[in-house]
Protein backbone atom coordinates (compact mmCIF):
# COMPACT_ATOMS: atom_id res chain seq x y z
CA UNK A 1 0.00 0.00 0.00
CA UNK A 2 2.75 2.41 1.00
CA UNK A 3 4.85 1.43 -1.98
CA UNK A 4 1.87 1.95 -4.23
CA UNK A 5 1.27 5.33 -2.65
CA UNK A 6 4.84 6.38 -3.30
CA UNK A 7 4.39 5.54 -6.96
CA UNK A 8 1.56 8.05 -7.15
CA UNK A 9 3.06 10.69 -4.90
CA UNK A 10 4.35 12.82 -7.75
CA UNK A 11 1.01 12.71 -9.54
CA UNK A 12 -0.80 13.56 -6.34
CA UNK A 13 1.41 16.58 -5.72
CA UNK A 14 0.89 17.81 -9.25
CA UNK A 15 -2.87 17.40 -8.94
CA UNK A 16 -2.89 19.38 -5.72
CA UNK A 17 -0.90 22.14 -7.38
CA UNK A 18 -3.24 22.16 -10.34
CA UNK A 19 -6.35 22.39 -8.15
CA UNK A 20 -4.79 25.13 -6.11
CA UNK A 21 -3.77 27.21 -9.08
CA UNK A 22 -7.00 26.87 -11.00
CA UNK A 23 -9.04 27.61 -7.91
CA UNK A 24 -7.35 30.87 -7.02
CA UNK A 25 -6.46 31.80 -10.58
CA UNK A 26 -3.08 32.93 -9.31
CA UNK A 27 -4.48 36.02 -7.66
CA UNK A 28 -4.07 37.18 -4.12
CA UNK A 29 -7.66 38.35 -4.37
CA UNK A 30 -8.83 34.84 -5.17
CA UNK A 31 -7.42 33.62 -1.90
CA UNK A 32 -8.68 36.61 0.04
CA UNK A 33 -12.14 36.10 -1.39
CA UNK A 34 -12.36 32.54 -0.17
CA UNK A 35 -11.74 33.84 3.35
CA UNK A 36 -13.88 36.91 2.95
CA UNK A 37 -17.07 35.15 1.91
CA UNK A 38 -17.50 33.19 5.19
CA UNK A 39 -16.73 36.40 7.07
CA UNK A 40 -19.50 38.22 5.23
CA UNK A 41 -21.92 35.41 6.00
CA UNK A 42 -20.92 35.72 9.61
CA UNK A 43 -21.46 39.44 9.56
CA UNK A 44 -24.95 39.20 8.07
CA UNK A 45 -25.94 36.46 10.45
CA UNK A 46 -24.67 38.45 13.37
CA UNK A 47 -26.68 41.55 12.44
CA UNK A 48 -29.83 39.57 11.83
CA UNK A 49 -29.78 37.13 14.70
CA UNK A 50 -27.86 38.78 17.50
CA UNK A 51 -30.92 40.72 18.69
CA UNK A 52 -32.78 37.43 19.16
CA UNK A 53 -30.14 35.13 20.55
CA UNK A 54 -27.23 37.17 21.82
CA UNK A 55 -28.88 37.73 25.18
CA UNK A 56 -29.07 34.06 26.08
CA UNK A 57 -26.02 32.67 24.27
CA UNK A 58 -22.64 33.54 25.70
CA UNK A 59 -19.97 34.67 23.26
CA UNK A 60 -22.52 34.79 20.49
CA UNK A 61 -19.98 35.83 17.84
CA UNK A 62 -17.80 32.83 18.60
CA UNK A 63 -20.89 30.64 18.80
CA UNK A 64 -21.94 31.73 15.32
CA UNK A 65 -18.44 31.42 13.96
CA UNK A 66 -18.08 27.83 15.23
CA UNK A 67 -21.23 26.90 13.35
CA UNK A 68 -20.24 28.73 10.19
CA UNK A 69 -16.69 27.44 10.24
CA UNK A 70 -17.64 23.79 10.41
CA UNK A 71 -20.62 24.09 8.11
CA UNK A 72 -18.76 25.96 5.39
CA UNK A 73 -15.90 23.46 5.59
CA UNK A 74 -18.44 20.72 4.96
CA UNK A 75 -20.39 22.50 2.22
CA UNK A 76 -17.23 23.70 0.50
CA UNK A 77 -15.61 20.27 0.50
CA UNK A 78 -18.68 18.43 -0.69
CA UNK A 79 -19.67 20.99 -3.31
CA UNK A 80 -16.23 20.83 -4.84
CA UNK A 81 -15.67 17.16 -4.22
CA UNK A 82 -18.77 16.32 -6.21
CA UNK A 83 -16.99 17.20 -9.44
CA UNK A 84 -13.81 15.28 -8.65
CA UNK A 85 -14.56 12.37 -10.98
CA UNK A 86 -16.45 14.05 -13.80
CA UNK A 87 -13.93 16.88 -14.13
CA UNK A 88 -11.09 14.38 -14.45
CA UNK A 89 -12.84 11.88 -16.71
CA UNK A 90 -10.43 12.79 -19.49
CA UNK A 91 -7.59 11.57 -17.35
CA UNK A 92 -8.81 8.35 -15.80
CA UNK A 93 -10.34 7.08 -19.04
CA UNK A 94 -6.97 7.38 -20.77
CA UNK A 95 -4.39 6.63 -18.12
CA UNK A 96 -4.56 3.95 -15.46
CA UNK A 97 -4.59 6.02 -12.27
CA UNK A 98 -6.47 5.35 -9.04
CA UNK A 99 -9.62 7.45 -9.12
CA UNK A 100 -9.56 8.40 -5.45
CA UNK A 101 -6.53 10.64 -6.08
CA UNK A 102 -8.72 13.33 -7.62
CA UNK A 103 -10.96 13.70 -4.61
CA UNK A 104 -8.04 13.58 -2.20
CA UNK A 105 -6.26 16.39 -4.01
CA UNK A 106 -9.44 18.46 -3.87
CA UNK A 107 -9.59 17.75 -0.15
CA UNK A 108 -6.13 19.16 0.38
CA UNK A 109 -7.34 22.30 -1.32
CA UNK A 110 -10.39 22.65 0.93
CA UNK A 111 -8.34 21.83 3.98
CA UNK A 112 -6.01 24.73 3.23
CA UNK A 113 -9.03 26.97 2.84
CA UNK A 114 -10.36 25.75 6.14
CA UNK A 115 -7.00 26.37 7.78
CA UNK A 116 -7.09 30.01 6.71
CA UNK A 117 -10.60 30.44 8.12
CA UNK A 118 -9.50 28.73 11.31
CA UNK A 119 -6.79 31.34 11.74
CA UNK A 120 -9.35 34.12 11.50
CA UNK A 121 -11.58 32.19 13.87
CA UNK A 122 -8.88 32.27 16.55
CA UNK A 123 -8.48 36.01 16.08
CA UNK A 124 -12.22 36.42 16.65
CA UNK A 125 -12.05 34.22 19.75
CA UNK A 126 -9.38 36.53 21.08
CA UNK A 127 -11.40 39.65 20.37
CA UNK A 128 -14.50 38.02 21.83
CA UNK A 129 -12.61 37.36 25.07
CA UNK A 130 -12.76 33.57 24.92
CA UNK A 131 -10.05 32.16 27.18
CA UNK A 132 -7.47 30.07 25.34
CA UNK A 133 -6.82 26.76 27.10
CA UNK A 134 -4.95 23.57 26.33
CA UNK A 135 -8.31 22.12 25.32
CA UNK A 136 -7.98 23.99 22.03
CA UNK A 137 -5.47 21.31 21.09
CA UNK A 138 -8.28 18.79 21.21
CA UNK A 139 -9.86 20.62 18.28
CA UNK A 140 -7.61 18.47 16.16
CA UNK A 141 -9.96 15.58 16.81
CA UNK A 142 -13.17 17.11 15.41
CA UNK A 143 -11.20 18.72 12.58
CA UNK A 144 -9.79 15.33 11.65
CA UNK A 145 -13.25 13.80 11.89
CA UNK A 146 -14.86 16.46 9.70
CA UNK A 147 -12.10 16.04 7.16
CA UNK A 148 -12.58 12.27 6.97
CA UNK A 149 -16.34 12.74 6.92
CA UNK A 150 -16.00 15.24 4.06
CA UNK A 151 -13.86 12.83 2.10
CA UNK A 152 -16.38 10.05 2.63
CA UNK A 153 -19.33 12.18 1.55
CA UNK A 154 -17.21 13.52 -1.32
CA UNK A 155 -16.60 9.96 -2.55
CA UNK A 156 -20.32 9.22 -2.40
CA UNK A 157 -21.36 12.43 -4.13
CA UNK A 158 -18.73 12.32 -6.84
CA UNK A 159 -19.72 8.74 -7.65
CA UNK A 160 -23.41 9.64 -7.75
CA UNK A 161 -22.68 12.70 -9.86
CA UNK A 162 -21.22 10.49 -12.58
CA UNK A 163 -24.56 8.71 -12.84
CA UNK A 164 -27.02 11.48 -12.06
CA UNK A 165 -26.19 15.03 -13.02
CA UNK A 166 -29.13 16.51 -11.13
CA UNK A 167 -27.49 15.53 -7.85
CA UNK A 168 -25.90 18.98 -7.82
CA UNK A 169 -29.30 20.69 -7.49
CA UNK A 170 -30.59 18.23 -4.96
CA UNK A 171 -27.44 18.65 -2.95
CA UNK A 172 -27.65 22.44 -2.83
CA UNK A 173 -31.24 22.20 -1.61
CA UNK A 174 -30.20 19.61 0.93
CA UNK A 175 -27.35 21.81 2.15
CA UNK A 176 -29.76 24.67 2.64
CA UNK A 177 -31.98 22.49 4.81
CA UNK A 178 -29.02 21.12 6.66
CA UNK A 179 -27.83 24.62 7.42
CA UNK A 180 -31.09 25.39 9.22
CA UNK A 181 -31.02 22.10 11.06
CA UNK A 182 -27.48 22.44 12.33
CA UNK A 183 -28.23 25.06 15.00
CA UNK A 184 -25.71 27.48 13.56
CA UNK A 185 -27.38 30.63 14.86
CA UNK A 186 -29.78 29.28 17.47
CA UNK A 187 -29.55 26.99 20.46
CA UNK A 188 -31.37 23.71 20.84
CA UNK A 189 -31.81 24.10 24.59
CA UNK A 190 -35.49 25.05 24.34
CA UNK A 191 -36.50 21.94 22.43
CA UNK A 192 -37.93 18.99 24.36
CA UNK A 193 -35.33 16.37 25.29
CA UNK A 194 -36.52 13.97 22.65
CA UNK A 195 -36.05 16.55 19.87
CA UNK A 196 -32.67 17.51 21.24
CA UNK A 197 -31.67 13.90 21.01
CA UNK A 198 -32.70 13.80 17.34
CA UNK A 199 -30.07 16.45 16.60
CA UNK A 200 -27.48 13.74 17.18
CA UNK A 201 -28.54 12.27 13.85
CA UNK A 202 -27.02 15.26 12.10
CA UNK A 203 -23.27 14.71 11.83
CA UNK A 204 -22.59 18.36 11.03
CA UNK A 205 -24.38 19.43 14.18
CA UNK A 206 -22.40 16.88 16.19
CA UNK A 207 -19.15 18.39 14.93
CA UNK A 208 -20.31 21.95 15.55
CA UNK A 209 -21.30 21.07 19.11
CA UNK A 210 -17.93 19.43 19.63
CA UNK A 211 -16.24 22.67 18.59
CA UNK A 212 -18.38 24.78 20.87
CA UNK A 213 -17.86 22.55 23.87
CA UNK A 214 -14.10 22.85 23.52
CA UNK A 215 -13.91 26.54 22.60
CA UNK A 216 -16.72 28.27 24.43
CA UNK A 217 -17.49 25.97 27.36
CA UNK A 218 -13.90 24.85 27.71
CA UNK A 219 -15.15 21.36 28.50
CA UNK A 220 -13.81 18.09 27.16
CA UNK A 221 -16.81 16.36 25.54
CA UNK A 222 -18.00 13.00 26.80
CA UNK A 223 -16.54 9.76 25.46
CA UNK A 224 -19.90 9.20 23.73
CA UNK A 225 -19.38 12.44 21.81
CA UNK A 226 -15.93 11.31 20.75
CA UNK A 227 -17.33 7.98 19.64
CA UNK A 228 -20.24 9.53 17.74
CA UNK A 229 -17.99 12.00 15.92
CA UNK A 230 -15.61 9.22 14.96
CA UNK A 231 -18.43 6.90 13.96
CA UNK A 232 -19.92 9.30 11.41
CA UNK A 233 -16.53 9.96 9.86
CA UNK A 234 -15.59 6.30 9.53
CA UNK A 235 -19.06 5.26 8.34
CA UNK A 236 -19.08 7.89 5.58
CA UNK A 237 -15.56 6.98 4.52
CA UNK A 238 -16.25 3.25 4.41
CA UNK A 239 -19.42 3.72 2.41
CA UNK A 240 -17.63 6.08 0.01
CA UNK A 241 -14.76 3.65 -0.49
CA UNK A 242 -17.23 0.86 -1.09
CA UNK A 243 -18.94 2.91 -3.79
CA UNK A 244 -15.67 3.64 -5.55
CA UNK A 245 -14.68 0.01 -5.43
CA UNK A 246 -18.08 -1.26 -6.50
CA UNK A 247 -18.61 1.19 -9.36
CA UNK A 248 -14.96 1.49 -10.42
CA UNK A 249 -15.72 -0.18 -13.75
CA UNK A 250 -19.11 1.40 -14.30
CA UNK A 251 -17.73 4.96 -14.15
CA UNK A 252 -16.04 4.32 -17.48
CA UNK A 253 -19.33 3.62 -19.25
CA UNK A 254 -20.74 6.97 -18.28
CA UNK A 255 -17.91 9.32 -19.17
CA UNK B 1 8.42 -16.51 -21.48
CA UNK B 2 5.59 -14.24 -22.53
CA UNK B 3 5.66 -10.64 -21.39
CA UNK B 4 1.97 -10.21 -22.01
CA UNK B 5 -0.67 -12.90 -21.84
CA UNK B 6 -4.24 -12.18 -22.76
CA UNK B 7 -6.35 -15.23 -22.20
CA UNK B 8 -9.92 -15.64 -23.36
CA UNK B 9 -10.74 -12.04 -22.51
CA UNK B 10 -14.30 -10.81 -22.87
CA UNK B 11 -15.38 -7.30 -22.00
CA UNK B 12 -18.97 -6.33 -21.55
CA UNK B 13 -20.03 -2.81 -22.31
CA UNK B 14 -23.34 -1.13 -21.77
CA UNK B 15 -25.11 1.44 -23.88
CA UNK B 16 -28.57 2.85 -23.73
CA UNK B 17 -30.37 5.93 -22.58
CA UNK B 18 -28.88 5.91 -19.11
CA UNK B 19 -26.49 8.79 -19.64
CA UNK B 20 -27.41 12.25 -18.41
CA UNK B 21 -30.93 11.30 -17.45
CA UNK B 22 -30.79 12.49 -13.87
CA UNK B 23 -32.09 10.88 -10.74
CA UNK B 24 -35.70 11.94 -11.20
CA UNK B 25 -35.90 10.57 -14.72
CA UNK B 26 -34.18 7.39 -13.58
CA UNK B 27 -36.70 6.76 -10.81
CA UNK B 28 -39.65 7.52 -13.08
CA UNK B 29 -38.40 5.18 -15.77
CA UNK B 30 -37.62 2.43 -13.28
CA UNK B 31 -41.15 2.67 -11.93
CA UNK B 32 -42.71 2.62 -15.38
CA UNK B 33 -40.43 -0.20 -16.38
CA UNK B 34 -39.03 1.50 -19.45
CA UNK B 35 -35.48 1.91 -18.30
CA UNK B 36 -33.48 0.11 -20.95
CA UNK B 37 -29.83 -0.64 -20.91
CA UNK B 38 -28.28 -2.72 -23.65
CA UNK B 39 -25.39 -4.89 -22.72
CA UNK B 40 -23.12 -6.08 -25.44
CA UNK B 41 -19.75 -7.67 -25.70
CA UNK B 42 -17.17 -5.19 -26.93
CA UNK B 43 -14.69 -8.04 -26.98
CA UNK B 44 -15.42 -11.73 -26.92
CA UNK B 45 -12.94 -14.51 -26.25
CA UNK B 46 -9.80 -12.67 -27.29
CA UNK B 47 -6.59 -14.56 -26.77
CA UNK B 48 -3.05 -13.65 -27.65
CA UNK B 49 0.37 -13.55 -26.12
CA UNK B 50 3.50 -11.56 -26.83
CA UNK B 51 7.13 -12.28 -26.14
CA UNK B 52 9.72 -9.68 -25.38
CA UNK B 53 10.40 -7.35 -28.30
CA UNK B 54 7.50 -8.55 -30.39
CA UNK B 55 5.15 -6.13 -32.05
CA UNK B 56 1.48 -6.84 -32.44
CA UNK B 57 -0.69 -5.01 -34.91
CA UNK B 58 -4.40 -4.92 -34.21
CA UNK B 59 -6.61 -4.38 -37.23
CA UNK B 60 -10.34 -4.13 -37.61
CA UNK B 61 -13.02 -1.73 -38.70
CA UNK B 62 -14.62 0.87 -36.43
CA UNK B 63 -16.43 -0.68 -33.50
CA UNK B 64 -14.37 -3.84 -33.64
CA UNK B 65 -13.41 -3.50 -29.99
CA UNK B 66 -9.81 -2.38 -30.48
CA UNK B 67 -9.85 0.57 -28.13
CA UNK B 68 -11.70 -1.33 -25.44
CA UNK B 69 -9.18 -4.13 -25.67
CA UNK B 70 -6.32 -1.65 -25.29
CA UNK B 71 -7.99 -0.18 -22.23
CA UNK B 72 -8.14 -3.61 -20.68
CA UNK B 73 -4.54 -4.40 -21.55
CA UNK B 74 -3.32 -1.10 -20.11
CA UNK B 75 -5.30 -1.58 -16.92
CA UNK B 76 -7.84 1.22 -17.29
CA UNK B 77 -10.61 -1.36 -17.48
CA UNK B 78 -10.66 -4.88 -16.22
CA UNK B 79 -12.00 -7.74 -18.31
CA UNK B 80 -15.44 -9.09 -17.50
CA UNK B 81 -14.21 -12.61 -18.20
CA UNK B 82 -10.80 -14.09 -18.77
CA UNK B 83 -7.54 -12.72 -17.51
CA UNK B 84 -4.57 -10.60 -18.50
CA UNK B 85 -1.08 -11.09 -17.19
CA UNK B 86 1.52 -8.39 -17.66
CA UNK B 87 5.16 -8.39 -16.82
CA UNK B 88 6.97 -5.11 -16.29
CA UNK B 89 5.90 -1.55 -16.74
CA UNK B 90 3.29 -0.56 -19.24
CA UNK B 91 2.59 2.72 -20.98
CA UNK B 92 -0.47 3.42 -23.05
CA UNK B 93 -0.40 6.38 -25.37
CA UNK B 94 -4.08 6.77 -26.10
CA UNK B 95 -5.48 9.99 -27.50
CA UNK B 96 -2.54 12.15 -26.55
CA UNK B 97 -4.28 15.51 -26.81
CA UNK B 98 -6.75 15.10 -23.96
CA UNK B 99 -6.28 15.50 -20.24
CA UNK B 100 -4.47 18.82 -20.29
CA UNK B 101 -5.68 21.77 -18.27
CA UNK B 102 -6.11 24.95 -20.29
CA UNK B 103 -5.61 27.25 -17.32
CA UNK B 104 -2.20 25.92 -16.37
CA UNK B 105 0.98 26.98 -18.11
CA UNK B 106 2.79 24.81 -20.58
CA UNK B 107 5.42 23.97 -17.99
CA UNK B 108 2.89 22.98 -15.35
CA UNK B 109 1.01 20.86 -17.83
CA UNK B 110 4.22 19.14 -18.82
CA UNK B 111 4.88 18.11 -15.24
CA UNK B 112 1.28 17.03 -14.72
CA UNK B 113 1.32 14.90 -17.82
CA UNK B 114 4.68 13.43 -16.87
CA UNK B 115 3.22 12.46 -13.51
CA UNK B 116 0.28 10.79 -15.22
CA UNK B 117 2.60 8.75 -17.38
CA UNK B 118 4.34 7.53 -14.26
CA UNK B 119 7.58 9.49 -14.48
CA UNK B 120 9.27 10.66 -11.31
CA UNK B 121 9.88 14.28 -10.37
CA UNK B 122 13.63 13.80 -10.63
CA UNK B 123 13.20 12.42 -14.13
CA UNK B 124 11.04 15.37 -15.13
CA UNK B 125 13.52 17.91 -13.77
CA UNK B 126 16.21 16.20 -15.75
CA UNK B 127 14.36 15.92 -19.04
CA UNK B 128 12.15 18.99 -18.97
CA UNK B 129 14.49 21.09 -21.12
CA UNK B 130 14.75 18.26 -23.61
CA UNK B 131 10.95 17.96 -23.85
CA UNK B 132 10.42 21.66 -24.43
CA UNK B 133 13.16 21.81 -27.01
CA UNK B 134 11.86 18.80 -28.84
CA UNK B 135 8.38 20.32 -28.93
CA UNK B 136 9.89 23.65 -30.05
CA UNK B 137 7.92 25.50 -27.40
CA UNK B 138 10.74 27.25 -25.58
CA UNK B 139 9.08 30.66 -26.06
CA UNK B 140 5.77 29.44 -24.71
CA UNK B 141 6.69 27.61 -21.53
CA UNK B 142 5.05 30.12 -19.20
CA UNK B 143 2.00 30.78 -21.32
CA UNK B 144 -1.37 29.25 -20.47
CA UNK B 145 -1.89 26.02 -22.30
CA UNK B 146 -5.13 27.25 -23.89
CA UNK B 147 -3.19 29.86 -25.88
CA UNK B 148 -1.39 27.17 -27.86
CA UNK B 149 -2.52 26.15 -31.31
CA UNK B 150 -3.74 22.59 -31.70
CA UNK B 151 -0.57 21.68 -33.56
CA UNK B 152 1.54 22.93 -30.67
CA UNK B 153 -0.58 21.00 -28.20
CA UNK B 154 -0.08 17.73 -29.97
CA UNK B 155 3.63 18.46 -30.34
CA UNK B 156 3.92 18.92 -26.61
CA UNK B 157 1.87 15.83 -25.89
CA UNK B 158 4.03 13.78 -28.19
CA UNK B 159 7.29 15.12 -26.77
CA UNK B 160 6.33 14.21 -23.23
CA UNK B 161 5.08 10.79 -24.21
CA UNK B 162 8.09 10.03 -26.35
CA UNK B 163 10.32 9.72 -23.30
CA UNK B 164 8.60 6.57 -22.10
CA UNK B 165 10.77 3.53 -21.92
CA UNK B 166 8.24 0.91 -20.84
CA UNK B 167 8.45 -2.85 -21.12
CA UNK B 168 5.10 -2.84 -22.87
CA UNK B 169 4.09 0.02 -25.11
CA UNK B 170 0.57 0.57 -26.38
CA UNK B 171 0.02 2.85 -29.33
CA UNK B 172 -3.33 3.97 -30.63
CA UNK B 173 -2.54 5.69 -33.91
CA UNK B 174 -0.04 8.10 -32.49
CA UNK B 175 2.95 7.33 -34.59
CA UNK B 176 3.50 10.86 -35.75
CA UNK B 177 2.04 14.28 -35.27
CA UNK B 178 2.42 17.83 -36.49
CA UNK B 179 3.47 19.41 -39.74
CA UNK B 180 6.12 18.29 -42.20
CA UNK B 181 9.33 18.83 -40.27
CA UNK B 182 7.94 17.74 -36.94
CA UNK B 183 6.25 14.71 -38.46
CA UNK B 184 9.62 13.45 -39.65
CA UNK B 185 11.21 14.07 -36.29
CA UNK B 186 8.40 12.36 -34.40
CA UNK B 187 8.40 9.37 -36.69
CA UNK B 188 12.09 8.89 -36.12
CA UNK B 189 11.55 9.18 -32.37
CA UNK B 190 8.79 6.61 -32.46
CA UNK B 191 10.94 4.16 -34.37
CA UNK B 192 13.63 4.66 -31.77
CA UNK B 193 11.24 3.74 -28.96
CA UNK B 194 9.86 0.74 -30.78
CA UNK B 195 13.31 -0.56 -31.57
CA UNK B 196 14.39 0.09 -28.01
CA UNK B 197 13.24 -3.43 -27.21
CA UNK B 198 9.77 -2.68 -25.92
CA UNK B 199 7.00 -5.12 -26.58
CA UNK B 200 4.56 -3.08 -28.58
CA UNK B 201 0.90 -3.18 -29.47
CA UNK B 202 -0.08 -0.99 -32.37
CA UNK B 203 -3.59 -0.18 -33.46
CA UNK B 204 -3.55 1.15 -36.95
CA UNK B 205 -5.81 1.74 -39.87
CA UNK B 206 -2.84 1.67 -42.19
CA UNK B 207 -2.27 -1.88 -43.34
CA UNK B 208 1.04 -0.86 -44.84
CA UNK B 209 2.28 0.22 -41.45
CA UNK B 210 1.23 -3.09 -39.93
CA UNK B 211 2.83 -5.05 -42.73
CA UNK B 212 6.16 -3.34 -42.44
CA UNK B 213 6.47 -3.14 -38.68
CA UNK B 214 4.55 -5.90 -36.92
CA UNK B 215 5.57 -9.44 -36.22
CA UNK B 216 2.08 -10.57 -35.28
CA UNK B 217 -1.40 -9.51 -36.24
CA UNK B 218 -4.70 -9.68 -34.41
CA UNK B 219 -7.86 -9.13 -36.45
CA UNK B 220 -11.01 -8.17 -34.63
CA UNK B 221 -14.49 -7.73 -36.00
CA UNK B 222 -17.41 -6.67 -33.83
CA UNK B 223 -15.57 -7.89 -30.77
CA UNK B 224 -14.91 -11.28 -32.27
CA UNK B 225 -11.39 -12.52 -32.81
CA UNK B 226 -11.40 -13.32 -36.53
CA UNK B 227 -7.79 -14.29 -36.83
CA UNK B 228 -4.51 -14.11 -35.01
CA UNK B 229 -1.02 -15.25 -35.86
CA UNK B 230 2.46 -14.42 -37.00
CA UNK B 231 1.73 -14.89 -40.69
CA UNK B 232 1.64 -11.14 -41.12
CA UNK B 233 1.56 -11.16 -44.90
CA UNK B 234 -1.22 -13.72 -45.25
CA UNK B 235 -3.33 -12.09 -42.58
CA UNK B 236 -2.97 -8.61 -43.99
CA UNK B 237 -3.82 -9.90 -47.48
CA UNK B 238 -7.00 -11.48 -46.20
CA UNK B 239 -7.91 -8.37 -44.21
CA UNK B 240 -7.39 -6.25 -47.33
CA UNK B 241 -9.66 -8.60 -49.30
CA UNK B 242 -12.24 -8.29 -46.58
CA UNK B 243 -12.05 -4.50 -46.75
CA UNK B 244 -12.45 -4.67 -50.52
CA UNK B 245 -15.57 -6.76 -50.03
CA UNK B 246 -14.09 -9.82 -51.68
CA UNK B 247 -13.98 -11.90 -48.54
CA UNK B 248 -16.83 -12.68 -46.21
CA UNK B 249 -16.17 -13.62 -42.62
Amino acid sequence: MLVRYRGYQFLFEELVKRDFKTKYKRTILGMAWSMLSPLLTLLVMYFVFSRFFAAEIQHYVTYLFCGNLVFSFFSDATNQGMYALVANADIFSKVPVPKYLFLLSKSVQTLINFGLSLGIFFVFCLIDGVPFTWKFLLLLYPIGCVMVFNIGVGFILSALFVFFKDIQYLWSVFLQLLMYMSAIFYTIDHFPDRVQFLFNLNPVFVYIRFFRRLVIDSVVPSPQSFALAGFYAVAALLFGCWMYRHYNQRFLYYV
Amino acid sequence: MAVLDVSNVSIRYITGDFKDIGLKEFVVRKLKGNYHVNEFWADRHVTFSLDKGEMLGIVGTNGAGKSTLLKAVSGIMSPTEGWIRREGSIAALLELGSGFDGELTVKENTYLRGAMLGYTRAFMNETYAQIIDFAELRDFENRPFKHLSSGMKSRLAFSIASLVRPDILILDEVLSVGDGAFRKKSEAKMQEIIHGGATTILVSHSIEQVRSMCSKVLWLDHGRQVDYGDDVKGLCDRYQQFLDGKLKI
